[in-house]
């Protein structure tokens, strides 16, 4: 607190830290201001601990399997008698599962959004929406179970043709998980709308736009870098969820999978599946569990970071 | 002169008034009514099929007996040692991260100077945390806590990863409370002589108390439905017993639920519909509770 004008609020406070004169050290204060430091310091520690744990196992993996086989291998059979370590049909389900997802996700939480900022009067919108973030709060097990026994019986009734979606699919996963994040893409839609400033919406209807117009050709636009955030912040969501897919998605991964009516298995749910029993330290089996989720970490950190700057970027222009 | 201006601007004032509404535009807004329908329509019916399902299991056999995975046993189990577990992990959760997470904000929002490097990083670092799949927080209790610092399979492994994954939504929900107390009361606090640590003591963190309930409730729920870490951290195997200290064995609701899943047989997964409904009952209280505080609370300050 050096520079106490530098900052609004915090220079203001840091004020009373530095009084006209030059007042005794108090060790008592000190003391907790070290143990607030110490405090924040856990979460660096915390980043620090997750590259620690992958990186040593990931680094034992790749001595016995190569990069090459790993990223280009059609195969993936750690846990069987014919062991290949080729992680094609994990990301392939994954890519599957998280597109049914947010072909879900998108236009309800957009929708959900638009309505919610544009069209809901505010004290509809005092209720609606902690309706609907109750979604985001249900468990995850729930909502994997949900998909294995309400929807995907549902599915196999009214499928066309007579192959009908197995006992465990990509579909049927994709279907509850993108009802799952419907909420965090509403929410963060829904506040980079909420930030565009009344002035654009009272021009276009001085111009004789409808709301629908205003909404779609002047709000949407406006708020694109925070939606654009919501949906890449949905995408990782997909990505990391674990429990849906574990119990709706399946657990075989021995060939490339196109098919989503199909059993398959994504990234967490190998993860899931080899880590759940208890593998003893330093096999190979145990390395596979930390290349896989260093994959599954680096991917969604990227994604993470993407839609952190994006938000960054709407809250500079509106705010 | 008056007789013509006075149709005219009645004219003009009911053009005002009666707008034409397009076909385009009502379709536009049923379709956006549709969205958010089919949304609460999935929620109700998730919670009338739980119930639907589980109801022949609904009774106090929950609470009263041990899981099994003995289909001959079926009759008289439920999933004590899973609620006891549940309480047991999330207690220790919340006694580590509510404190370390509301000091972590205290220092980010009244010591932190944020023009400096170092505390755009440590933000920067929360940001991306709250965004990390909860299964690597799980490789991460697997890789250093549980195998690394060799605390084992117990309930203080999955107490400090559990606290660890919520950290972040304590840190953030606990910033803004923070912020929303208006700078006056510090000023004022300072103006009568009291320290940093003092105006942030007495006046601020009491003022800030229901938005951190808030953030506070929905972290420890969040917690308490989560599943994917613990499978890594050895919560999976079929629990006899109730935990009778941190270093004990366990097992927790959701796992619980998730082992009941994995059974083929119909009465197994009944117990499960059963176990769901006494989880999401406690989870969706929890949420109502952070949501009715935060809005009673709001504008209070």
């Amino acid at each position: 607190m050096t520079t106490p004008t530098k900052t609004g609020r915090n220079g203001a406070a840091a004020g009373g830290s530095h009084p006209l004169r030059q007042s005794r050290v108090r060790i008592g204060e000190k003391s907790i201001e070290t143990i607030l430091v110490v405090a924040a310091l856990i979460s660096i520690a915390v980043t620090i601990g997750i590259v620690v744990a992958l990186v040593g196992p990931t680094a034992d993996f790749f001595t016995k399997v190569s990069f090459v086989e790993f990223l280009t291998g059609t195969s993936w059979t750690p846990l069987f008698a014919q062991k290949e370590y080729g992680v094609l049909p994990l990301v392939v389900a994954t890519i599957e599962v998280t597109t049914i997802a947010m072909l879900i996700a998108i236009p309800l939480g957009l929708g959900s959004a638009i309505y919610l900022s544009e069209y809901a009067h505010s004290s509809v919108r005092k209720t609606l929406k902690p309706i609907l973030e109750l979604l985001a709060g249900v468990p995850t097990v729930v909502y994997g179970f949900i998909a294995l026994q309400m929807i995907n019986p549902i599915l196999r009734d009214y499928w066309p043709g007579d192959r009908k979606p197995d006992f465990q699919n990509a579909l049927v996963a994709g279907i509850a998980m993108g009802i799952m994040i419907v909420p965090t893409v509403a929410s963060l839609a829904e506040d980079a709308m909420s930030a565009v400033p009344n002035s654009l919406r009272q021009g276009a209807y001085a111009l004789g736009s409808s709301k629908m117009q205003v909404s779609v050709r002047v709000v949407l636009p406006a708020a694109l870098s925070g939606i654009v955030a919501a949906i890449v912040l949905g995408i990782s969501r997909a990505i990391g969820e674990t429990m849906i897919v574990t119990i709706a998605m399946g657990l075989i991964s021995d060939q490339v999978r196109y098919n989503p009516i199909e059993a398959m298995m994504n990234m967490t749910t190998y993860i899931a599946a080899a880590g759940s029993g208890d593998v003893p330290v330093g096999t190979i089996d145990y390395d596979t569990i930390f290349a896989v989720g260093a994959l599954l970490f680096i991917v969604t950190f990227a994604l993470n970071a993407l839609s952190i700057r994006l938000v960054r970027r709407f809250r500079e222009v509106y705010e | 002169m008056t007789t013509t201006t006075v149709p005219a601007r009645a004219a003009a004032s009911v053009s005002l008034r009666k707008q034409r509404t397009r076909p385009a535009d009502l379709a536009f807004k049923l379709a956006l009514q549709a969205c958010l329908l089919i949304a609460f329509a999935f929620l109700v019916s998730l919670i009338v099929f739980a119930v639907y399902q589980g109801w022949p299991r609904l009774d106090s056999r929950l609470w009263t007996d041990m899981p099994t995975s003995r289909i001959s046993r079926i009759d008289t189990a439920g999933v004590q040692s899973a609620i006891f577990g549940t309480i047991w992990v999330i207690t220790a959760t919340a006694a580590i991260c509510l404190p370390t997470g509301i000091a972590a904000a205290v220092y980010l929002e009244e010591y932190a100077d944020n023009t400096r490097w170092y505390n755009r990083l440590l933000e920067l670092n929360i940001q991306n945390l709250a965004g990390v799949p909860s299964i690597v927080y799980g490789i991460l209790g697997l890789g250093v806590i549980a195998r690394g610092f060799g605390l084992g399979f117990t309930v203080i492994t999955a107490a400090i990863t559990l606290a660890l994954l919520v950290l972040p939504i304590v840190i953030i929900s606990t910033r803004e409370a923070i912020r929303a107390v208006p700078n006056s009361i510090r000023q004022g606090s300072y103006a009568l002589g009291a320290t940093k640590w003092q105006t942030t003591r007495r006046q601020v963190l009491p003022a800030a108390i229901p938005g951190m309930a808030t953030g506070s409730i929905l972290a420890l729920s969040r917690a308490i439905g989560e599943a994917a870490p613990l499978l890594l951290l050895g919560a999976s195997t079929t629990i006899l017993f109730n935990p009778d200290g941190l270093d004990s064995s366990y097992t927790t609701l959701p796992i619980q639920i998730f082992n009941l899943i994995k059974q083929p047989s119909e009465e197994f997964h009944q117990l499960a519909w059963a176990a769901i409904v006494l989880l999401l009952g406690i989870v969706l209280i929890m949420n109502s509770a952070a949501i009715f505080i935060r809005n009673k609370f709001q504008k209070r300050i």
